[in-house]
C-alpha cells in the first residue's frame, strides 16, 4: 500500500531537460519508477534520454496518461508550472525548487483551491515509497521497505531518518518530504492522514523545525485522533531568534516558534520527542518496544 | 531583506500611504537644512538602525529648534545604540531621519505578515499602538484584531472598517483607514514584501492618519525582481563574514562558538549545530551549502568559515542528495590544499555517489577525520576543538 505515490505512479518531470531534472529522472527511473516523459516548453516533439518532451502539462498527460509530476524548474516559473499541472487535472504534483517568491506561491495555491491536485512542497525533497518509486531527489540506495513512515519539512534530516530507521533495522513504507517553505501545499498534518489511512504504516517519524506553529498543530490533532507511534525531532534549538536559517519558513519571530514549545506541544502529545537528531532510529524502537 | 525606517517610509508613501514630511541626514549640517525646510519649528530626529526600540536606548529625540535638531543629529551619527532587539554590541548609527513633529491624538497599531496555516495574507490591527505588540499580544490578546485577506479580491473595504471600528475610531477616520489599508497591502503584495509592520500609525488631533513608524522586510526570493528594492540593502547593518557568503549564495549565519560548521541543507545544518551543542560544544556558525552545491562553492564555503578566527575545528555533514558525495569531496579536497586549512576537519558523508566520495577522501592523502554517524562526528569535532583550544 504505502501513500501518494506507488507501483501504479506514472510519473513526468517538468523540467526533464534540465540539468537537475536529468539527473534525478534517470535517478528515479534507476528506482524502478515508471517515469513516461517530460515537459520543457518549446521543446515538445522532442525525446531527451529516451523519454518524449511535450510542450505543456495537458499534451504530456493525453499522451502518456501520466498521473504525477516532479518539478524542477528554477523559481521565477515554478508557481507557473503547479498551476500548469493543477490546470491540467495532474493528481499529484511534487515541487522540489527551492526559492519560489512567497507571493507567487499565493496565487498558486489561490489557484489550486477547491481542485483534486494535492502538492507536496515546494522546496523539498519529494516523496519515495519504499520498493516502489520516487519523485523527487531522496537517494533511494538508504532506503528499505518496512513499515515506517517520515514526514518532513527538511530534506537532508529526511535522508538521516531514513538512513538510522535502516540502519536499526526498520524500513520505511513513504517519506514525505513537504518542505521547508512558509506555504506548502500538504502540512504535517495532511501527511499524518494519509499515514493513519494506511495499513502498512505502522509508526511515523515527524520532522519539524523552527518557525510558524505547524508542529503545534500537528501535536494537536495527534492528541485527538493519530494512533499510531510517533517519534518526533525538531531543528533548531540552539538557532537564535530573528534569523532566517536557510529554509524561508525557519524563524522565530516574536519569540514564537521555537523549538522549545514544538517539542513540549510534540512531548504533551503523547510524541516520543529525540532531543538529539542522531536518536531518531534508536527512539523508534523503543516507542515500539523493540 | 530589512531596510531603514526612511526607506520603508518611501515605499509606502510610493503606494499613497500617508507618512509624516522628513527626509535622511548623513550629516549635522544635513539634518540643519532638513530641519529649517520643514519650518524650522518642532522636527523629531530619528536614529536610522535595523533594529526596534530605538526610543528607549536615546535614539529618537524632540528638537524645538534648527540649531537643536543639528546637535542631536550630532550626537546620533557615529553614537553606538543599544537596544532590546540589537543585542550588547549595539549598532553604529549612520544616518538619521529628520521628520515634522505631530500632534497626536491616538496611536494604533497596524501590520500585514503572510498566515502560513490559512496560506493567505493577514492584516494585524491594535489600538494599543506604539508599545511591543508582542506584549499586548501576550498580555491582553483582544486588543489584537486579525483581517485575513482573500488573494482574489484583495482587502475589501467592510475588513478595513470592521477593524476601523474595533479600534472605536469614529466614521470619518474609518473612512481613511480603508484607503490606508488599501495602500499598504497593495505595497505588500507588489514590492513583494514579508512584512510590513506600522507602529504607531497615528491618528493626529487633526484627524488624519499617518505612519509615524515603518518596519518593512522584503521576501528575499522575490528580490530578483525588484532591482529598485534591491538597491536599499545597507551593507553597514549586517555581519561583514555574512554579506560576503550572500555574494556566493551561501546560506552562512555567524554564532558565537569555536567550530565551525558546513552542512547541506537547513534542517540538517541546524540540526548539526543542536547535536554539537548536546555534544558539548558550541557551533561557531549555521551554514548551507544548498542543494546545487558544486566544488567551486564548497571551496567559497570554506573560505567563509576559516574567516572566523573563533573557529578550532570544522564539521563537515553531507547528506547528498542534489549535492553528490564525489562532487563534496572534491571540492573539499581542493579547497584544502589550496587554502591550507590550519584546523582539524571532521567529515561526515552519507547518499548518493558516497563510496566514491569516501574513496577520493582516503586517497587523497590529507588529514581528515572521518564518521560514521552525526553522534561520533559531533563528538570527534568538540573533542578536537576542546584540544586545539588549549595549544
Amino acid at each position: 500500500m504505502a501513500v501518494l505515490l506507488d507501483r501504479n505512479t506514472r510519473l513526468i518531470v517538468q523540467g526533464l531537460t534540465g540539468k537537475e531534472g536529468t539527473f534525478h529522472a534517470k535517478q528515479a527511473a534507476a528506482y524502478g519508477t515508471t517515469v513516461v516523459g517530460g515537459v520543457t516548453p518549446g521543446k515538445g516533439g522532442t525525446t531527451h534520454e529516451g523519454w518524449p518532451v511535450f510542450n505543456n502539462v495537458h499534451d504530456a498527460m493525453r499522451e502518456t496518461g501520466a498521473n504525477a509530476s516532479v518539478i524542477f524548474v528554477p523559481p521565477p516559473f515554478a508557481a507557473d508550472a503547479i498551476m500548469e499541472a493543477t490546470d491540467a487535472g495532474m493528481p499529484l504534483v511534487v515541487c522540489i525548487t527551492e526559492g519560489i517568491p512567497t507571493v507567487d506561491m499565493l496565487k498558486a495555491m489561490t489557484f489550486m483551491h477547491g481542485t483534486a491536485t494535492r502538492l507536496i512542497g515546494p522546496n523539498c525533497p519529494g516523496i519515495i515509497t519504499a520498493g516502489q518509486g520516487k519523485a523527487g531527489i531522496i537517494p533511494h540506495n538508504i532506503v528499505r521497505e518496512g513499515r515506517i513512515g517520515i514526514v518532513s519539512k527538511s530534506g537532508t534530516l529526511t535522508y538521516e531518518a531514513i538512513h538510522q530507521l535502516s540502519k536499526v533495522g526498520m524500513g520505511q513504507t513513504t517519506c514525505i518530504g513537504i518542505g521547508g517553505d512558509p506555504l506548502i501545499g500538504t502540512s504535517h498534518i495532511d501527511a499524518l492522514k494519509l499515514f493513519a489511512a494506511d495499513p502498512d504504516t505502522e509508526a511515523v517519524i515527524l520532522i519539524g523545525e523552527i518557525g510558524g506553529t505547524a508542529e503545534q498543530e500537528a501535536a494537536d490533532y495527534i492528541k485527538r485522533e493519530f494512533t499510531k507511534p510517533v517519534v518526533g525531532f525538531i531543528a533548531g534549538q540552539t538557532a537564535p531568534p530573528g534569523r532566517r536559517m536557510g529554509h524561508a519558513g525557519a524563524i522565530i519571530a516574536g519569540g514564537k516558534g521555537t523549538a522549545a514549545e514544538k517539542m513540549d506541544a510534540l512531548a504533551q502529545a503523547g510524541v516520543h520527542v529525540a532531543t538529539s537528531p542522531a536518536e531518531m532510529g534508536q527512539k523508534m524502537r523503543e516507542a515500539l518496544g523493540r | 531583506m530589512k531596510i531603514h525606517e526612511y526607506q520603508a517610509k518611501h515605499v509606502l508613501a510610493r503606494f499613497g500611504v500617508p507618512v509624516p514630511r522628513g527626509e535622511v541626514a548623513f550629516s549635522p549640517a544635513e539634518a540643519a537644512d532638513i530641519a529649517q525646510r520643514l519650518g524650522g519649528a518642532l522636527v523629531v530626529v530619528k536614529a536610522q538602525i535595523h533594529a526596534g526600540g530605538r526610543g528607549k536606548g536615546g535614539g529618537v529625540k524632540l528638537a524645538r529648534s534648527v540649531e537643536e535638531a543639528g546637535q542631536l543629529a550630532k550626537q546620533m551619527i557615529g553614537m553606538t545604540l543599544v537596544t532590546h532587539q540589537t543585542g550588547p554590541e549595539g549598532r553604529q548609527v549612520g544616518r538619521v531621519l529628520i521628520e515634522q513633529g505631530l500632534e497626536i491624538e491616538r496611536e494604533l497599531y497596524l501590520s500585514i505578515v503572510i498566515d502560513r496555516a490559512a496560506a493567505c495574507p493577514v492584516i494585524i490591527a491594535s489600538a494599543a499602538g506604539g508599545m511591543d505588540i508582542e506584549e499586548v499580544a501576550a498580555t491582553s490578546p483582544e486588543q489584537i484584531l486579525r483581517e485575513y485577506v482573500n488573494r482574489g479580491t484583495g482587502i475589501v473595504p467592510f475588513q478595513a472598517r470592521k477593524l476601523a471600528f474595533g479600534m472605536g475610531l469614529n466614521a470619518q477616520a474609518a473612512g481613511k483607514l480603508v484607503k490606508v489599508l488599501e495602500s499598504v497591502y497593495r505595497a505588500f503584495i507588489e514590492t513583494d514584501a514579508a512584512m510590513i509592520e506600522i507602529n504607531p500609525l497615528i491618528l493626529t488631533k487633526g484627524g488624519d492618519l499617518l505612519a509615524l513608524d515603518a518596519k518593512v522586510a522584503f521576501d528575499d526570493n522575490a528580490l530578483y525582481r525588484h532591482p529598485d528594492l534591491r538597491e536599499l540593502r545597507d551593507l553597514a547593518e549586517e555581519d561583514p563574514l555574512e554579506v560576503e557568503a550572500s555574494k556566493f549564495s551561501l546560506n552562512y549565519i555567524r554564532l558565537d562558538g569555536n567550530i565551525g560548521c558546513m552542512v547541506n541543507g537547513a534542517g540538517l545544518a541546524m540540526a548539526t549545530m543542536d547535536i554539537i551543542k548536546l555534544a558539548g560544544g558550541e557551533p561557531a556558525n549555521f551554514l548551507d551549502v544548498g542543494g546545487g552545491a558544486n566544488a567551486e562553492q564548497i571551496r567559497n564555503a570554506f573560505k567563509i568559515l576559516m574567516s572566523d578566527k573563533n573557529v578550532r575545528a570544522v564539521l563537515i555533514n553531507i547528506f547528498g542528495g542534489i549535492l553528490r558525495c564525489d562532487v563534496l569531496a572534491q571540492g573539499v579536497i581542493a579547497a584544502v590544499q589550496e587554502l591550507g586549512v590550519p584546523v582539524p576537519i571532521v567529515i561526515r558523508m552519507e547518499g548518493t555517489n558516497v563510496e566514491e566520495g569516501k574513496r577520493m577522501l582516503r586517497e587523497s592523502q590529507l588529514n581528515f577525520t572521518t564518521a560514521d554517524s552525526m553522534g561520533e562526528a559531533a563528538e570527534r569535532v568538540v573533542a578536537l576543538a576542546g584540544a586545539g583550544a588549549s595549544h
